[in-house]
């Protein structure tokens, strides 16, 4: 008996222990990480492969791992980094860059113009399959070309068109020699100097990618990059380690000796590590705790570049009168959904294009729209109210009679669900009757940009300050165009302000543009968004960009 | 015993088939899918990935090739955590959620049987009032409210135990009470009614009159015929507790095998969801193999046919 039942624990333990055993003793405890900042930007990224990467927490981190062409500064501003130069030719189409003297990757090994040949080919080949392909290197000449086009089929599958494959020496980059690194454009573009600066536009080593395929972005031993820190440790969903790179041509002004990324999920989960100072810097903060925060010193709040803003399905024959769109978005109570629903942590939107976006002819983008009077005046919503209610009259809906339902399609996080309540009372208001319809993330996107809805969240961060990247997608055929709103004249303003190389021009014709925008109620935007923070005191020299990154790469820690 | 093995063995590999298949069917046909972003990729680079990935082939092609590889041993490529394989994946993240789940298993099983045993031979006191009540708030409050209140007052409140990781032994106490309240209430009443059951037997009462002291009469007679109902609940439980919990290891920043299972169908991550799910399958599987095995030795009445 005794016997049997020993049997018994003996076959117990063999399934738990060794399950249990196995895998440990991983970590011995950090060795001495010198000066260590101890940061929180985001989740376990899917990939570090700047080519690959499209999250904002991958650029963020990919930023501290290399340098581009140019970066951006504490200011906002670009400023020299890999090229401590450039130069653009007369007609805007040729960017010469200079590198600097002896640059070099993390392994030692030399770095030259030809990397940056190879790098941004790789973006262009269609089995990089970059998704920011089209975006940052669509103005260099024969990008079309190197990319190839895909098969088109027609619904049932026939092939229409063959696939026309890419030839990837078409694309214009080129290196004279090793320090010189050409590029050429297909027209001009007065913003390539931040695309030169943007996360995919990184250098990659040839070496390691011909070596380990598509794994070389996943393991510290392979990952060979040219920042100021270089990869140490990435253990999954739990730490990326970054130590100071020695080959950084700058590593004297680096004060860190190392930076861990906590790979934390969980707001309230990096909330309480922020508290318990295991971390010094977090980025995803509990918004319920946000009321209790403010007034506290480490609280930050910055804004990004970038509109939360509504789609009425201008498909549907509802939502065709511009009338009924603009009736819709002055019912809105903007200085409440942000300041109250939103609990400041956006601004109040009276324009589509936010601050930060930079006017071609100089200044702020925002300071010039409409003489520098927000379209919308959010402080007399009692009067936009009343013309909303007179728009919808003169459409034919006195008191909404007669007006379908709507129903309102959102994602469930942050405060899209508040933000659809509050849309219920205030289109109340007009007498509509509003439903709200929450989908999972992944099937609103398709959803959303199929068409299959009536009115939707929507929301844009730009990749770059130039307000093409907002504008463009109110355009006709756009891919993210999920409003399907289309103005001849909204797109002729914008088929102008690509064809100029004259400033001041592209600058009015990105205005008159907004002008139709808003004019026509194409979509409804809310409010802008902000980053907001919790940030020891402890750090110093660190800042935030209008982008949505944050830059602690000269960061000291106070001891 | 070598027949029932082989039959069984077959019918674990009917079942894991159709496991497998009604998986790939139904993630098909969930709207989205793994190249979708918020910012729409460029049609040549969305032919292009799907190109890669072989999910530009009709869906019955892919079905096959899916098992022919599978069979293989070979769970593809993640379609999200590009570079990196499936099989790479599980190997880094199960150990992780065995090494808390394991523990978790065993405190479950030294807690709930002997507080059920108390229980049932306490029937109607205080003590199993008591009990009754606390098991019934394991059973009954989510594992995400326990997590969060333990974080509250050990974590930032008191400070005492760290929120984050597994690095010390230190670490483990939260998580693993988390995740083991659940089994262990649910053992503690399994093991309570069982063993109430078998205490009005009459073998046990033969046994108490041949005088046999109170502790081996009920920790040797009772218990081994009391604890059969424990070993069924034991199989699923075991595998579940060991591929990890989503929310528990959110909530404390563990690097393990269960938040890759929600990740996969948020992301639409068509190999992970495939992968993930035919590895839990198989767990399944073996572990109701071997809860039968252990039956037999604990009672020989039972045969394997």
């Amino acid at each position: 008996m005794k016997k049997k039942l020993i049997v018994l624990l003996v076959a117990m333990a063999m399934i738990i222990v060794p399950l249990s055993a196995c895998g440990g003793g991983g970590d011995s405890g950090a060795a001495d990480a010198g000066k260590q900042l101890v940061v929180q930007v985001g989740p376990n990224p899917e990939t570090l492969d700047p080519a690959l990467n499209s999250a904002v927490d991958g650029a963020n981190t990919i930023l501290h791992l290399y340098e581009g062409l140019l970066i951006v500064d504490e200011n906002g501003q670009l400023a020299p980094g890999q090229a401590e130069s450039y130069d653009v030719s007369e007609d805007g189409l040729t960017w010469t860059f200079h590198l600097r003297d002896g640059l070099k990757w993390s392994d030692g090994s030399d770095l030259t113009a030809n990397d940056f040949v190879y790098s941004w080919k790789r973006i262009a080949a269609a089995e990089t399959a970059a998704p920011y392909a089209a975006t940052v290197l669509g103005p260099i000449k024969g990008f079309e070309e190197a990319a190839g086009t895909p098969a088109e089929m027609d619904e049932e599958g026939n092939v229409t068109a063959e696939a026309i494959p890419g030839n990837l020496d078409a694309l214009a980059v080129s290196a004279p020699d090793d320090k010189t690194f050409v590029v050429e454009l297909s027209a001009p573009c007065t913003y390539f100097g931040s695309l030169a600066a943007f996360a995919t536009m990184m250098p990659v080593q040839q070496a390691t990618i011909d070596a380990n395929g598509d794994a070389w972005a996943t393991s510290p031993d392979t990952y060979i990059s040219n920042g100021p820190f270089y990869m140490t440790e990435w253990e999954q969903g739990s730490h990326i380690t970054v130590a100071k790179n020695p080959n950084y041509w700058n590593a004297d002004a680096i004060k860190l000796d190392s930076i861990k990324f906590m790979l934390i999920e969980d707001a309230n989960a990096a909330y309480s590590a922020y508290q318990n100072g295991e971390v010094d810097f977090i980025k995803d903060v509990p918004t319920e705790e946000i009321p209790s925060l403010e007034g506290n010193e480490e609280f930050h709040v910055d804004p990004i570049i970038g509109t939360y803003y509504l789609n009425l399905n201008c498909e549907l024959d509802q939502f065709k009168d511009a009338k009924v769109r603009k009736a819709l978005s002055l019912a809105i109570d903007r200085n409440y959904v942000a300041g109250t629903i939103m609990q400041g942590t956006y601004t109040a939107a009276g324009n589509f294009m936010g601050p930060g976006w930079a006017d071609p002819a100089g200044g702020e983008f925002m300071d010039n729209s409409n003489g520098g009077k927000p379209y919308i005046d959010n402080d007399n919503f009692e009067a936009n109210l009343e013309e909303a209610k007179a728009l919808m009259a003169e459409a034919g809906y006195p008191n909404g009679e007669g007006f379908p339902e709507i129903t309102y399609s959102t994602n469930d996080s942050g405060y899209h669900k508040a933000v659809a309540e509050y849309l219920q009372q205030a289109w109340g208001e007009l007498g509509l009757s509003v439903k709200v319809d929450i989908v999972e993330w992944a099937s609103f996107t398709p959803m959303r940009r199929n068409g299959e809805y009536e009115a939707a969240r929507n929301g844009w961060v730009g990749d770059y300050d130039d307000p093409s990247n907002m504008l463009e997608l109110l355009e006709t055929g756009n891919g993210n165009n999920d409003g399907k709103y289309s103005n001849p004249d909204f797109d002729a303003a914008m088929k102008a302000s690509r064809e100029t190389t004259d400033l001041a021009e592209r600058s009015a014709a990105l205005h008159k543009a907004e002008d139709i925008l808003m004019e026509d109620a194409g979509c409804v935007p809310v409010a802008y968004y902000n980053d907001f923070w919790l940030q020891s005191a402890k750090i110093d020299g660190m800042w935030h960009s209008p982008y949505g990154y944050w830059y602690f790469m000269y960061a000291d820690i106070a001891e | 015993m070598g027949k029932y093995l082989v039959k069984r063995v077959l019918l674990a590999i009917v079942t894991i088939w159709a496991v497998a298949t009604i998986t790939f069917c139904l993630m098909n046909m969930v709207p989205g899918g793994p190249f979708l972003s918020e910012k729409a990729i460029s049609p040549a680079a969305t032919a292009a990935l799907e190109a890669k990935y072989g999910l530009d082939k009709p869906f019955f092609e892919r079905y096959v090739t899916y098992l022919k590889d599978a069979c293989h041993g070979d769970f593809g490529l993640s379609l999200k955590q590009r570079g990196r394989t499936v099989s790479g994946i599980i190997a880094t993240k199960f150990p992780v959620s065995a090494r808390v789940g394991g523990v978790a298993v065993l405190v479950s099983l030294l807690l709930g049987i002997p507080l059920g045993v108390v229980a049932a031979y306490k029937r109607g006191t205080a003590v199993d009032s008591i009990l009754s009540v606390l098991a019934t708030l394991g059973i009954a409050v989510p594992s995400f409210v326990i997590c969060t209140v333990l974080m509250y007052f050990f974590g930032v409140k008191l400070g005492w135990l760290p929120t984050l990781g597994l690095n010390t032994p230190k670490h483990y106490i939260m998580p693993v009470f988390a995740l083991a309240a659940y089994p262990t209430s649910y053992i503690t009443r399994l093991m309570r009614s069982s063993m109430l059951d078998v205490l009005g037997q009459d073998y046990m009462r033969t046994a108490r009159a041949k005088g046999l002291s109170q502790r081996v009469s009920l920790f040797k007679h009772a218990l081994r015929n009391a604890i059969l109902p424990v070993i069924t609940y034991l199989g699923p439980m075991i595998a579940y507790t060991l591929v990890g919990s989503f929310i528990v290891e959110k909530i404390f920043t563990i690097p393990g095998l269960g938040g890759e299972f929600i990740k996969a169908i948020n992301g639409r991550d068509y190999t992970m969801i495939m992968g993930t799910t035919i590895f839990l399958a198989v767990f399944m599987v073996i572990m109701l193999l071997v809860v039968d095995i252990i039956y037999t030795i604990v009672d020989p009445r039972i045969k394997l046919k």
